[in-house]
């Protein structure tokens, strides 16, 4: 009823395999970025824009590489963090050593450096398989947590051992740095992760994209069907890792500022691998629910009793905080085991056939 | 896939909105000094957080109570739990600041990293007592952060002057080997640059064991390390569950205890108790009393603890961590006071705050008024220098206490205030372009 | 360069005999106290092929448990036979809340549970018992304390702390007993059918439900033996939690399914770590514990993608 494809014909393959092939999704597309361009950045205020959307943006373009990975390859990884924590290294590298490039493109650039680490830690992958790999990327999670703090040229040899972001200007305007705006930063952050979405969602459903997906399902018989897997695995850890590393580095350069070693520690990787898991493992708009559901659940917790009045220490919040999630972890798991992208494709189902139950 | 990002940021966008209009009311009641205090209760830190927090609570509290707040304004007093995690430090920043917030103390040298440059941008001081980057002492270029009485580096003189009195003479520092073992973070790291510094000059080694932060609990190789190195001393800079430990392991390899020396905050009684009897003779530095003899603790004791206000164990009262704490929130509260004195405002800002602070002048007579006679050294602020060096005392652990067995002991300024400056200026070109200093003197 | 890496940490090891003993005394401690948490790990996934990642979470809850109980004045012995029914009773609770529902769910999800199961007892722990670190009480539980130094003429000492000798004798009593326990009992038999087949086990009228709960029970135990000896060597905290990624690279190197492995696996690794971090990590700055032992199996993985003792892969299309 609402959601009716019936009578949107398709005279050629081309309009069949387009992105959005149907108009209501098309127009929801444009809702959503209407919504994201305009209304948010006119209505938000400061603590809206650098304490939910920013990070939320952050954390949904580390799902997605993660979702590469793990949702499109069928190869499960725990290092999610430590390749965040390149890209950011990188990039702070980058932007010392050359300060009058572009700092977004420097972001983009960096993705480049941990995604040849990505390669490199996804050589075993090759031979070892399942919960047997996901432990060797822990090696990969905390040898490079020990390079970011033993290797003193990785972050300018501060006496902190942490990397702090200059001050650094685009078109005129600051959008890194302590004196950015949180409106110039969300709108950077914004297009950055619009343009990987859609380029990536480009890549899923070409040649690539499914030799991946063949990998996952059957890696014998993708194997046997004349997909070379040494290329395909090592292609999906260098994007999963190049999405993730441009995530980590606008995690430092657009929301957080400064960043220590510890920023990008292994419990950075769980919490991407929830999102990726609950979302719904091999869906774009998983990765998005997702990582709005294990970020913003909690900071809505901790603000919440103050709001309405109760009065409930700080710690007990937290403790709360920390029971509620695992319990919701659980529950969404049993319920639903496909993520929030399957209860959404329910919704769709029921929308479109409403108001008859079938 | 096909419809991808439509829920998704349809129910943030709700759930946000809902947050975004409830979370930060920037107008707080008219009346009233909003103090947030950035504490950590849960996590791996909270066994040394937990005292911290509830000393600076209290005393605040006990201010309400007693007096009615300062200048016959309240206090409105905020504890947003961080969990040492800096991730979680930024956003209750965030939260907070909007509130008016008059002064942030991060407790944790990674959050102080990450508000120093914020600090300037907000107007609202940082003050990172006896932590943070230790650069920050020089007021010329970082006027918003205070980390008065002393920086890591303060401390770490005072150690060397220690030993070398101990040795018969700083001269005979030489061919001695002295370990140093450390937080493997921001924290431990800060006080390197000047033990390396006092090893070329005065030639002793210096050798370093690193602790990473999730190892804490399991430090047999460093130890293994010491045992086969025999330094001549041990200095430690460790935090949360490294302190016990570490003193554990140390006894265990039968390193004598009182060559083992920690920072100010690895002296805190849990820390040296985990030891058992042969912890006897451990000494740690410290700067604020020990003990519940003091006129503004029994205050504390009988407003607020005693009343029910506070989740404080009483027996835990008067220990070093809890008094440290305190002793945090005196300064907050004399920062306010004279904030107070020198605008006329009751009710302040940040920048007011900053003035305040950096006008602070703790002497002799004013702990005396405020029932904490001999609590802590008398101390200063001035718009140079933002921590002071201001002498600290060692203290010993005698199997079931902490003893104080040193007088105060003046770090060594003289090699400290150089590399001090040398770092601020150091840091304002790295973060080039740093802000300069446009805020006037108050003093 | 060649020098430091290939001759003189063994000229070292040479000249230096009484340090080279203590260090593979520790790395025998660390070793079997690995092996301790990987038990845990091996026994929950030999049953129901759920990667337990809980573990860590639970040698913290029963530590906490333990200590919590005696300092709300229980004796020491009541609180341990208290924490053991708290252990049974959320093995049990873990069976029916999380594990029945999540039957036949791919690897992956039930590791998630294991995550989210994690979070939980972390949230109601520190509810419960608070965040300070505690004390363990090993004295009270006629642990011994102290150290015995034992001198080698004029080569130095070596110093034993019995509290160590007490956790590698505890280590191998639960080794045997659960050896004895796996292969000799009815109980024991039916575990191994369900680990081998759960449907072919369900057949003959074997309780998935009731071979769990034991599983995560005696899982339970481990933990709590786990807790005692890791929180008397430093303190009961939540920090301990992390000690669990230690026992993962002794998983993968002995096997997922061994607990012969998961012991010598265990051994590998503590050796391999303490012997190279103090004789090669100065090198290279240190602290190369953190991830040696996952390098040390991952090249063992190379060459044996089962692990050592794991069960043979074999793949059919």
């Amino acid at each position: 009823m609402f959601y009716r494809e019936a009578g949107q014909f398709k005279t050629s393959y081309k309009a069949d395999q387009a992105l959005f092939p149907i108009l209501q999704d098309k127009v929801g597309m444009a809702v959503i970025l209407a919504v994201a361009f305009v209304l948010i950045p006119l209505t938000a205020n400061d603590f809206f824009l650098t304490s939910i959307m920013i990070p939320f943006l952050v954390f949904s373009l580390a799902a997605i590489g993660l979702n590469v990975l793990t949702g499109y390859c069928g190869q499960l990884s725990l290092g999610t963090g430590a390749f965040m924590g390149v890209g950011a290294y990188a990039a702070y590298k980058l932007t010392t050593i050359f300060p009058d490039v572009n700092v977004v493109f420097l972001v983009l650039a960096s993705g480049i450096f941990s995604a040849l680490v990505g390669a490199i830690f996804g050589l075993p992958s090759l031979r070892i398989k399942g919960l047997y790999l996901a432990v060797t990327t822990l090696a990969a999670q905390f040898f490079l947590e020990w390079c970011f703090i033993r290797i003193p040229w990785l972050y300018n040899y501060n006496a902190s051992g942490a990397i702090e972001v200059p001050t650094r200007e685009m078109f005129g305007v600051i959008v890194s740095g302590a004196e950015a705006t949180p409106i110039a930063r969300y709108f950077v952050v914004l297009s950055v992760v619009v343009f990987i979405a859609f380029l990536v969602a480009n890549v899923l459903r070409g040649r690539i994209g499914r030799s991946w997906m063949m990998i996952r399902d059957m890696d014998i018989a993708a194997e046997l069907m004349g997909i070379r897997p040494l290329q395909t695995k090592l292609m999906a850890f260098a994007v999963s890792s190049y999405i993730c590393g441009v995530a980590g580095a606008m995690m430092v350069f657009f929301w957080l500022n400064a960043a220590e070693p510890s920023s990008y520690s292994i419990n950075l990787s769980f919490q991407i691998l929830f999102m990726v898991i609950l979302g719904g493992l091999g869906s774009l708009g998983g990765a998005f629910m997702g990582a709005a559901f294990i970020w913003i659940l909690p900071v809505f917790l901790k603000f919440i009793p103050g709001t309405i009045g109760l009065e409930v220490g700080a710690e007990t919040v937290q403790h709360l905080t920390f029971m509620i999630v695992g319990a919701l972890i659980i529950f969404f798991l049993i319920v639903e085991p496909h993520g929030f992208a399957r209860l959404w494709q329910i919704a769709k189902q029921k929308l479109r056939v409403w108001p008859f139950p079938y | 896939m096909k419809h991808f990002k439509n829920f998704a940021l349809g129910s943030a966008v709700a759930l946000g909105v809902a947050l975004g209009g409830v979370v930060p009311q920037a107008a707080q009641a008219e009346d009233a000094n909003y103090v947030p205090l950035l504490t950590y209760r849960t996590g791996p830190y909270a066994g040394s957080g937990i005292h911290i927090a509830n000393g600076m609570a209290d005393y605040l509290a006990m201010l309400n109570e007693r007096d009615g707040g300062i200048g016959g304004v309240k206090l409105t007093i905020e504890e947003c739990e961080t969990g040492y995690d800096a991730q979680k430090g930024v956003e209750c920043y965030e939260a907070t600041k909007g509130k008016n917030a008059l002064v942030y103390n991060p407790y944790s040298t990674g959050i102080t990293l990450q508000l120093i440059p914020k600090a300037s941008v907000d107007k609202i001081p940082v003050l990172s007592m006896g932590y943070g980057l230790s650069a920050a002492a020089v007021g010329g270029t970082f006027p918003w952060v205070f980390n008065v009485p002393d920086t890591y580096w303060d401390g770490a003189s005072v150690v060397i002057k220690y030993i070398g009195e101990q040795e018969g003479g700083l001269e005979n520092l030489k061919g001695k080997k002295i370990g140093y073992i450390f937080l493997d973070a921001g924290y431990g790291r800060e006080p390197i640059p000047l033990l390396e510094q006092l090893a070329s000059k005065y030639g002793f080694e210096l050798l370093q064991y690193p602790v990473p932060g999730k190892e804490m609990q399991n430090q047999s190789s460093q130890w293994l390390n010491v045992r086969r190195d025999r330094p001549d001393y041990m200095v430690m800079w460790g935090w949360g569950a490294m302190n016990p430990t570490a003193i554990k392991e140390a006894v265990k390899i039968r390193y004598p205890m009182d060559k083992f020396i920690g920072v100010w905050w690895s002296a805190g009684e849990d820390d040296a108790a985990a030891g058992g009897a042969q912890a006897k003779g451990y000494k740690a530095l410290n700067f604020s009393g020990v003990g519940m003899d003091f006129q503004a603790l029994q205050d504390i004791k009988k407003y607020v603890v005693d009343a029910g206000k506070s989740p404080t164990d009483p027996e835990s009262m008067g220990g070093t961590l809890y008094n440290r704490g305190v002793l945090n929130s005196v300064i907050i509260a004399e920062g306010i006071r004279a904030a107070q004195e020198k605008t006329g405002k009751k009710v302040l800002t940040g920048e007011d705050m900053r003035m305040g602070l950096e006008s602070l002048n703790l002497d002799e007579a004013r702990l005396a008024e405020l029932g904490l006679g001999g609590f802590a050294h008398p101390m200063k602020v001035t718009c140079e220098d933002h921590a002071g060096s201001h002498p600290v005392f060692i203290q010993e652990w005698d199997g079931e206490k902490f003893v104080k067995v040193t007088d105060w002991i003046e770090p060594m300024k003289d090699v400290v205030r150089p590399l001090l400056e040398e770092a601020a200026k150091d840091y304002a070109e790295k973060n080039a372009p740093w802000p300069a200093r446009t805020e006037a003197c108050p003093n | 360069m060649l020098y430091d890496i290939f001759i003189d940490p063994f000229v070292q090891m040479y000249q230096m005999p009484d340090f080279f003993l203590q260090v593979l005394w520790e790395g025998f401690v660390a070793g079997i106290l690995y092996a301790l948490i990987a038990l845990g790990f091996v026994l929950i996934f030999k049953a129901s092929g759920v990667f337990n990642f809980a573990q860590g979470i639970m040698v913290v809850f029963a530590g906490l448990t333990l200590v919590g109980l005696y300092e709300n004045g229980v004796p020491a012995f009541v609180a341990l036979a208290l924490t053991i029914v708290v252990m049974g009773i959320l093995a049990y609770g873990i069976e029916r809340v999380v594990m029945r529902p999540l039957v036949n769910q791919p690897d992956i999800i039930l590791l998630m549970a294991t995550i989210g199961l994690t979070y939980f007892l972390i949230g109601f722990g520190e509810f419960i018992f608070g965040g300070e670190p505690k004390r363990m009480i090993a004295e009270e539980l006629w642990l011994p304390t102290g150290s015995t130094a034992i001198e080698m003429g004029e080569r130095g000492l070596i110093i034993l702390q019995h509290i160590d000798i007490a956790a590698a004798v505890i280590a191998i009593i639960m080794v045997t007993a659960l050896g004895i326990f796996f292969n000799k009992t009815r109980i024991g038999r039916a575990l191994r059918a369900v680990a081998d087949d759960h449907q072919a086990a369900l057949s003959v009228g074997i309780s998935l439900n009731q071979i769990w709960a034991i599983v995560w029970f005696a899982a339970g135990l481990v933990a709590l033996a786990t807790g005692i000896m890791w929180g008397a060597r430093s303190d009961v905290s939540f920090a301990l939690e992390i000690v669990a990624f230690k026992a993962l690279p002794v998983l993968i190197l002995g096997g997922f399914t061994s607990i012969p492995g998961a012991i010598i696996g265990g051994l590998i690794i503590g050796f391999g770590e303490k012997i190279g971090e103090l004789y090669w990590g100065g090198l290279v700055g240190g602290g190369i514990e953190s991830w040696l032992a996952y390098i040390i199996a991952l090249i063992f993985l190379l060459f044996r993608p089962q692990g050592l003792f794991g069960e043979k892969i074999i793949e059919r299309v």
